[in-house]
């Protein structure tokens, strides 16, 4: 009976993850948008259709310091590759969440 | 009562008729009320809509436009006019749906789920986002009051006392000293006095002589301070000047008729006085019972509802949000928090939660800007700085970098504003 409740519990949490997980990636990629605003015209650039890969390459190079950055790369060391992966992958398909 | 309601309805616009008193929840979309229009306000209303169609949103916030705080300091400094830091709420009505009632909460019913209106009657919800900012404490300054305000501005609140202090700064002549009263923390936007500093020297540097600008702080340390002492010894020599709390910097009593300013030992009659009070959560906020004895609303930071009333979420600078500053940045990312909370909760799904940002640049001068950055998580019950990411502007650095950050700010603003009230 309690592995058979152990068992349940598992497979909801298995099942609910995935959607939690997506609206993580929203949430955090949300926050983008407020500098980086495909509504205005701004001297920070909009990333509205970049694909998703060249997104993760540049947050990546700023996470480790590679690419020259102005508070791109303080905030970047916050987040960990899956966190960026899942963020770049919000952007890179709606542009603007 | 409805009859006032629907006259100040139409005056404010045809959506907020949609918002008569009396209307209960109702049976199919459920209703959100959203106290105040500001930036977590405005941005809580948006991401409600982007995350449930048919949602009923009622922004109640009394004011036709908001006036921001971000940029005012440069409205202070003679950078541009106030106009410019005025926002309405057309967009949110006409192409986000919601309904903005304009009138203020009288009181908030928590356990009947409803807020009662100033002007009467009331709206019911089925989660409410208080989003009321600050409101002044007088008298805890001794003699500092609404009335000295009107002669010692504080401008802690955009829009008249702004254009107050920016009067009364062109009216400081050759030799004249301003001071700045500072509280201790916890306060609206931490950096905010000292960008003040450097913009009001920046302005009397170009126009007057042997002026100079007296800080007296309550605080012995204070947000992004090497980089202010940096900036300031390089665009205004010695005419900055900044007293900490531990060497007598505190203000404790003024008198607005006489025009003097005292802290425990000494005594200055400055050319002009800009008194920033120490602050609580918004009026109503308090008034609701949703804040602290410290005066701020404790949360739960996951999802920024109120640990004091259950289906109420408190964001922005009312709300103690652990490392998270009261800025506009803290609270555009609280209310995409907080609205992504009740939209799980409104359709019976799990809410995980998620990092938040904060990104708040200052002016020292119009081609001079330094920044501060912090990622913050949900570690030990609160929010907390991720370590090892965030921090402050490099420190001796080349004037271009400055310069960019000057521009960055600029698209920071434009890009917050249009988040919050439309394009």
């Amino acid at each position: 009976m309690r592995s058979l409740a152990v068992f349940m519990a598992v497979m909801v949490l298995a099942a609910a993850s995935p959607a939690r997980a997506d609206g993580q990636a929203r949430l955090m990629a949300e926050t983008c948008t407020v500098c980086h605003s495909p509504e205005i015209h701004s001297p920070l650039p909009s990333l509205a259709g970049r694909p998703a890969g060249d997104i993760l390459r540049v947050l990546l190079a700023f996470r480790d310091g590679s690419r020259p950055a102005s508070i791109m790369d303080r905030i970047a060391r916050g987040y960990s590759r899956e966190e960026l992966g899942a963020i770049a992958g919000e952007l890179g398909r709606k542009g603007a969440p | 009562m409805i009859l006032s309601l629907t006259r100040r309805a139409l005056l404010g616009g045809g959506a907020a008729l949609l918002a008569a008193p009396c209307l209960s929840a109702g049976a199919k979309a459920a209703s959100v009320v959203i106290v105040g229009g500001g930036f977590g306000g405005a941005t809580a209303a948006r991401s409600l809509r982007r995350a449930i169609p048919d949602l009923r949103i009622i922004l109640v916030e009394p004011h036709h436009l908001h006036v921001t705080c971000p940029g005012s300091n440069a409205v202070v400094g003679g950078l541009g006019p106030l106009s410019r830091l005025e926002h309405g709420y057309d967009q949110l009505r006409s192409r986000f749906g919601v309904e903005v009632v304009r009138d203020s909460v009288a009181a908030i019913e928590g356990d009947a789920r409803r807020v009662r209106l100033l002007g009467g009657g009331w709206i019911a919800y089925d989660r409410l986002i208080v989003s009321p900012g600050i409101d002044l404490l007088w008298n805890e300054i001794e003699g500092y009051d609404e009335a000295a305000a009107a002669v010692m501005p504080h401008a802690w609140k955009a829009g008249g006392q702004t254009a107050l202090l920016r009067r009364r700064l062109e009216a400081v002549e050759d030799g004249g000293v301003v001071v700045i009263a500072v509280p201790g923390n916890p306060f609206r936007c931490p950096p905010g006095p000292y960008e003040r500093a450097g913009l009001i020297a920046w302005h009397l540097s170009r126009t007057r002589r042997g002026c100079k600008v007296l800080i007296l702080d309550a605080k012995d340390s204070f947000s992004k301070q090497a980089l202010f002492q940096e900036g300031w010894a390089a665009l205004y020599g010695d005419m900055v000047e900044w007293v900490s709390g531990a060497g007598n910097g505190r203000v404790v009593r003024v008198n607005a008729a006489e025009g003097w300013v005292e802290t425990d030992f000494d005594r200055f009659t400055p050319a002009l006085a800009n008194i920033i009070p120490p602050q609580s959560a918004g009026r109503v906020a308090v008034a609701a019972g949703l804040a602290d004895a410290g005066g701020f609303c404790p949360v739960d930071p996951a999802t920024f509802e109120s640990r004091r009333m259950p289906g109420i979420h408190v964001i922005g600078d009312a709300c103690m949000a652990g490392e998270m500053p009261k800025s506009a940045s803290s609270a555009n990312n609280q209310a995409k928090i907080a609205a992504a909370a009740v939209a799980a909760s409104l359709a019976g799904r799990d809410f995980a939660t998620a990092k938040a940002i904060n990104v708040c640049y200052s002016l020292l001068a119009p081609d001079y800007a330094v920044s501060v950055a912090g990622v913050y998580e949900v570690a030990g019950g609160r929010r907390a700085g991720v370590a090892g990411a965030g921090g402050i502007s490099p420190l001796g650095a080349d004037p271009h970098v400055h310069k960019a950050e000057a521009e960055y700010a600029a698209g920071w603003y434009a890009g917050i504003c249009a988040d919050a009230w439309g394009a």
